[in-house]
């Protein structure tokens, strides 16, 4: 028997989860009636949400700012191609390349979470470029050349679309489910303690490094499946492209201008992104400075973000993950 | 005075602990029984802070041994010290800005004590209400003034259902009631047979409460005992008092 108790999820937020479990529904009918533009943009935006808040559970709820998450999408990419060429079928690669990133990240853990702030930064930068540099000497990838995913042809395009599309829905919608529940249990409470204040969580009994390395993990994985499914909707597999630097920029950029260290931020930040992607990514250069000059415009004006925004006009952060002690004795 | 025995529930031998040529704890011997309150008095600089970093493992030290309950701790980390029911509260709180007094609270309800959801509510909200935080459950830490974070760290540690608690300093800052107030939540914890260590520049509070007092100086402990005797000292009048007896 208990006094006290937390208190429940506001209407306003049941409402909004309500609407996205029923747009994801919609966006699992869509294939039936959307054209092979849309499907191929949203499978990108899927994607790019599972970066989105992927790099989140990292930086804005375990405080670890990593410039090198790079290395999964790459290794995840590499992971499958290898495996496809092992013999496994490529759907079956999608999940599994992504997976056994988890193997890598556990060990590579055990290393990079001894480093602090600025210096976890750049050691996963340096790790990325290292991995590049070592998938290069497989004699498979052809260094620069790289190679492509050639057994995706012989399935039928629009098969091959639709299956790609409903894949990234369904490990999109998994990756928000699962930092969602996660957040709201105990983890979720002491990753945030450690990135407040990593000594003083010890203090009151969080073990940092296993909640650390956890998350670090989840965000390899997560950033590996986002590899493996953009290989499989793009193709071809460029060791420069796949673990380029411009992975983390896209990740910053959606975490930053969606909202730091909150549950929508990124995936608000993924949906701009895609949307500035698809009108401008026509003007070449000039695509690249306008993003560039987003960035500073929210920085300057709206650091906390479009959810920051949102809070503000609504006095609450919406879907927050903060738990409130409800006064009421039951 | 006796040297310290199994009977003893924490205890430290010689302890050192050196900052490059600076050394903060020089060969200091420690030890407090189960259910005891000691009180540490010193100038600023004797190594009280340290000594309480080194008994919580916020730090390895550089040399010496610490065991709990008869075992060896010396090489555990914060967070396996804290398991086993040690707490400590930092001298300069150091809350959890971004969460709220409640969320704080019941990270160390959950983490160090042990605690699944719903227990770990009750206990939380119940300590708040002991320790007077309970109207800003629902405040970010953040917002909180110096005497509010300072009770958050008092909160914080008695949240992870400790043997043994180290407070460091709670009661400077605080008005004549308040501070009525905290001897009386000491008093009540030392009666429910929890251990206390505690820090304070307030001699008049602290006697109240210990049974025994210490006083370090300069990385030493200079006198340990009666808290009356301990103040007579020669040597502590000298170092912390800056006077001699008559």
């Amino acid at each position: 028997m208990t006094d006290y108790s937390i208190r429940p999820i506001p209407q306003f937020d049941r409402a909004i989860i309500a609407g996205a479990g029923m747009a994801f529904v919609v966006f699992g009918l869509l294939p039936m009636f959307g054209s092979a533009l849309v499907v191929d943009k949203l499978t990108m935006l899927f994607i790019y949400i599972i970066l989105a808040v992927t790099w989140n559970l990292l930086a804005g709820y375990a405080g670890l700012v990593s410039v090198g998450h790079q290395a999964f999408v790459g290794l995840g990419a590499y992971m499958m191609l290898r495996m496809v060429e092992a013999g496994v079928p490529p759907f079956i690669a999608i999940v599994a390349g992504g997976a056994v990133i988890a193997l890598i990240a556990w060990p590579m853990a055990a290393f990079v979470l001894r480093l602090r702030a600025g210096e976890f930064a750049i050691a996963m930068w340096v790790l990325a470029e290292t991995i590049r540099s070592l998938v290069m000497l497989d004699p498979y990838i052809q260094g620069e050349t790289g190679r492509s995913l050639v057994v995706l042809n012989a399935y039928d395009p629009d098969m091959r679309r639709n299956t790609i599309y409903l894949m990234a829905l369904v490990l999109a919608g998994a990756v928000i489910v699962i930092s969602y529940r996660l957040l709201h249990g105990r983890l979720g409470g002491e990753t945030q303690a450690i990135r407040d204040d990593e000594e003083a969580a010890g203090s009151v009994g969080v073990s940092t490094f296993r909640v650390k390395r956890i998350i670090f993990v989840l965000s390899a994985v997560g950033c590996a499946l986002a590899g493996t499914l953009w290989l499989a909707s793009a193709i071809t597999f460029q060791p420069r492209t796949a673990f380029g630097i411009q992975w983390s920029v896209f990740m910053l950029f959606m975490v930053l201008v969606g909202g730091l260290g909150s549950i929508l931020g990124p995936i608000l930040g993924a949906v701009l992104f895609m949307t500035l992607q698809v009108i401008f990514g026509d003007f070449g250069v000039w695509y690249l400075a306008g993003l560039g000059i987003v960035a500073m415009l929210f920085a300057l004006h709206v650091p906390r973000g479009i959810v920051g925004l949102l809070s503000e006009k609504m006095g609450r952060e919406p879907i927050t993950m903060q738990k409130l002690l409800n006064p009421k004795r039951t | 005075m006796n040297s310290p025995d199994l009977q003893s529930h924490l205890v430290a031998r010689r302890l050192r602990k050196s900052y490059g040529s600076l050394k903060a704890l020089d060969d200091v011997s420690f030890h407090v029984g189960k259910g005891e309150a000691v009180g540490i008095v010193g100038p600023n600089g004797a190594g009280k802070t340290t000594l309480f970093g080194a008994l919580a493992g916020s730090f390895p030290v550089s040399g010496g041994q610490i065991t709990f309950a008869g075992d060896d701790i010396t090489h555990d980390p914060a967070e396996t010290r804290c398991a086993m029911g040690i707490a400590r509260t930092y001298q300069v709180p150091r809350p959890f800005l971004g969460m709220t007094v409640f969320e704080n609270v019941m990270v160390a309800a959950r983490a160090g004590g042990g605690l699944s959801a719903a227990p770990a509510t009750d206990h939380a909200a119940k300590i708040l209400e002991q320790t007077g935080l309970f109207a800003l459950a629902n405040t970010p830490a953040a917002a909180l003034g110096l005497l509010d974070r300072k009770r958050l760290e008092v909160a914080r540690a008695l949240a992870t259902s400790p043997d043994i608690i180290l407070l460091d300093e709670i009661g400077g800052g605080l008005t004549e009631a308040e501070l009525v107030q905290l001897i009386a939540l000491i008093q009540s914890l030392k009666d429910n047979g929890m251990t206390i260590v505690w820090i304070e520049h307030i001699l008049h509070a602290l006697i109240k409460v210990i049974d025994r007092l210490v006083c370090m100086a300069e990385g030493r402990v200079l006198a340990a005992g009666d808290p009356n005797a301990v103040m007579q000292n020669a040597d502590v009048r000298r170092a912390y008092l800056g006077s001699t007896p008559e």
